[in-house]
């Protein structure tokens, strides 16, 4: 007979969890113009101290024109970007002409947030032509929210890039007004917005993709960044 | 009355520990210390040692300084690379340098490895691993070249190759691959810097130059970014700004003065 | 570093140095104050930004200015600006660990301290520290508080060397102003002064005031 509780420490069954999330870093920058858009992103894609590979494009091109790009998590952003080119493609067919831009952005938001309680681990950053031929760039957070920016950056040099943008394409915190932006001087700031980046943020670098879209269609850059 | 407090003679102080304790319960969070996630390598050579390690200090994701120095002076035949708690490794070297300087005024002789090595896990494993320092240590003494690793809690090896910090297996796998008895000084630097670049270019905690430090019997080279394979490119223009582009509120203007001595003051009635 | 909320930069130029600060003393979310001092004079030519926990901001100036004055009467002259950051740095690390029987027990002071000034021979001299006291020697910047990732980007970007003292000021301000506007816990104006060979000219800055 047992006359006295027992003092032994509760067991509890060992759990064992699984995290189906992991960032894999870098960084994700668009910039609208009046008659143009540029979006840019590094194609380093790591693991902890790990570079995974120095050449995993987080730039999608879609079949509308448009460019997305996705930061995060790779694995979920393939699948966004494969699954958006789907609806584009059934879009097409159903209505015989391509989606423009800001129908792609609100689809994408509620692609996002359909998956509301368990999300794609993605920031999502579209850049293209609006139906009046000018530059736009939409933003949404990993749940669907949509923001419309004239310069956005993403992922893990945005908080190094963001206040350089501000200066120079904002011109904030000058008395002169700001002149008009043209691509070529986005495309450099661009540039020296990465490189600077590189410098400081150890998940940005390899290699520096862009994609600058005009009425006249979409052209690529590849720039070398610093491997270490 | 005391009219100031004195100030504490040497040696760590807890005097901030319940205050800590009591902000970090209301939600304070400690903040970061720099730490060097780092490539540090060693290796023994035919007439003496060759230390290597890279020059990025990072503090979380982001690089603190690009150019730092991780490997420390300990006595003129001795150096020691660090990796880890950036603070630690600084203070710990000059501690244990201070006593080996002392040791060996004391002794009339010059301080031998070992020592040094005692000494360093002596203190580390003091503290149980709480200072975080991680130690390549390198000399030639009495005994020849010598080579050891010290990790923060106090264990050692004594190895011909080694190698410490995030990069280490990057760079051990060079060595791994490479090394060989009875180098020549000039092959034992070229795999240290390859090691170190294996560090800087596959590990994102190292990165930036590659320091070397070659010791011999009775010299010691410090070669101080000996390799450079991180320059950063020219920018694609100036952002410097015009005079007068930001709005100032007040201007306040100290000018110094120069003090000259003039004439003795006359004292005559 | 994050329940008061701080941006602090210094830069050197030619044969001048800047530091600058914003003006905030907050709690957390709140905003209690928009003239709080975080940038310090420590000799003529030697001045410190402390930032992180306010109550630490003050104790350290304190301190620090009582060792400084110590040092002057002791050694009957300035305290050079290296040395200066050497003394810094030994008062942070000194409060690293308690003793080796209760070595769990962390106490450091919860700043980051930022040192600028020039030295004997004019050279500019600028560091940074993390709160135990591992000094970062930089030819360039260094930055401080929690707008650091900001502040790094702007200034990676807009730095250049050889800055004449009035190009230098432009520099420092629109690198802080535009950091401190994508930092919430830092803002509320700035504060600049750059130091040079013949003098110290300190400027206030308009900036966002939310």
């Amino acid at each position: 007979m047992e006359a006295f509780a027992s003092t032994a420490p509760v067991r509890v069954p060992l759990e064992h969890r699984f995290s189906p999330y992991t960032d894999n870093g870098g960084t994700t920058l668009a910039v609208a113009g009046s008659d143009f858009c540029v979006i840019a992103a590094d194609t380093r894609q790591s693991e902890g101290y790990n570079i995974n590979t120095r050449y995993s494009p987080k730039l999608y091109p879609l079949s509308n024109g448009s460019v997305l790009a996705i930061g995060g998590m790779q694995a979920d952003a393939s699948t966004l970007a494969k699954r958006v080119e789907q609806r584009l493609e059934w879009y097409q067919f159903k209505h015989d002409k391509p989606m423009n831009t800001q129908a792609v952005a609100h689809m994408v938001s509620t692609m996002l947030y359909g998956k509301r309680f368990f999300p794609y681990f993605a920031w999502v950053t579209i850049g293209g032509m609006d139906e009046n031929g000018n530059g736009c760039v939409f933003s949404f957070d990993p749940v669907g929210t949509i923001e419309k920016h004239l310069w956005q950056c993403s992922g893990s040099s945005s908080k190094l890039i963001q206040p350089f943008l501000d200066s120079q394409m904002g011109h904030k915190h000058e008395l002169l007004p700001p002149g008009e932006l043209t691509a070529q001087r986005a495309t450099l700031l661009v540039k020296d917005g990465f490189t600077s980046a590189t410098e400081r943020d150890i998940y940005t670098g390899d290699f520096l993709e862009i994609y600058t879209i005009t009425r006249d269609g979409r052209t690529r850059e590849l720039i070398e960044l610093k491997r270490d | 009355m005391t009219l100031a407090e004195p100030l504490p003679t040497g040696g760590f102080s807890f005097d901030n520990v319940a205050r800590n304790a009591m902000l970090a319960a209301r939600g304070a969070k400690p903040p970061k210390a720099t730490s060097t996630g780092t490539t540090i390598v060693g290796v023994i050579f035919k007439d003496g040692v060759v230390l290597g390690a890279d020059t990025r200090a990072t503090a979380g994701p982001i690089v603190a300084d690009k150019n730092c120095e991780k490997i420390h002076y300990l006595a003129p035949n001795m150096y020691c690379c660090g990796a880890g708690t950036a603070a630690d490794t600084e203070f710990t070297t000059a501690l244990i340098s201070s006593k080996l300087e002392l040791h060996s005024l004391q002794t009339g002789r010059q301080s031998r490895v070992v020592t040094a090595m005692t000494m360093l896990k002596q203190m580390l494993f003091r503290y149980q691993g709480h200072i975080g320092a991680a130690l390549v240590l390198g000399g030639y003494d009495v005994n020849g070249p010598q080579l050891y690793t010290i990790a923060p809690h106090g264990s050692t090896d004594k190895l011909p190759f080694v190698t410490m910090g995030s990069g280490s297996l990057a760079a051990m796998a060079v060595f791994e691959a490479k090394w060989r008895a009875n180098m020549t000084r000039d092959e034992a630097v070229a795999i240290v810097n390859d090691a170190i670049e294996a560090g800087i270019f596959n590990d994102l905690g190292s990165g930036s130059n590659v320091d070397v430090c070659v010791i011999t019997k009775d010299n010691v080279e410090y070669l101080r970014n000996y390799n450079r394979p991180n320059e950063r490119g020219v920018k694609e223009q100036s952002y410097r700004f015009p005079r007068g582009t930001t709005t100032v509120m007040s201007r306040k203007v100290i000018n110094f003065v120069d003090v000259i001595e003039g004439d003795a003051m006359d004292v005559t009635a | 570093m994050e329940y008061n909320g701080s941006a602090i930069i210094a830069m050197t130029g030619k044969n001048c140095v800047a530091i600058a600060a914003d003006r905030r003393f907050g709690v957390q979310a709140l905003t209690l104050g928009m003239d709080f001092q975080k940038i310090f004079r420590v000799t003529d030519r030697t001045y410190i930004g402390l930032s992180g926990l306010a109550t630490d901001v003050t104790t350290l100036n304190e301190r620090f200015r009582y060792k400084v004055n110590m040092y002057r009467l002791n050694e009957e002259r300035e305290i050079g600006t290296k040395t200066f950051a050497h003394m810094v740095s030994s008062s942070q690390y000194e409060k690293r660990q308690a003793i080796p029987e209760f070595p769990w027990r962390f106490g450091p002071y919860f700043v980051e301290p930022v040192i600028a000034g020039l030295e004997k021979d004019n050279t500019p001299f600028i560091c940074s520290m993390d709160t135990i006291g591992c000094i970062n020697y930089a030819k360039d910047f260094v930055v401080a508080g929690t707008a650091t990732e900001q502040l790094y980007g702007v200034c990676e970007s807009f730095w250049e060397p050889d800055l004449e003292p009035e190009d230098l000021f432009e520099t420092i301000s629109q690198a802080l102003l535009n950091a401190m506007d994508r930092d919430a816990l830092s803002g509320w104006g700035g504060i600049v002064h750059v130091i040079t060979p013949t003098g110290v000219i300190t400027r206030t800055l308009k900036g966002r005031m939310d």
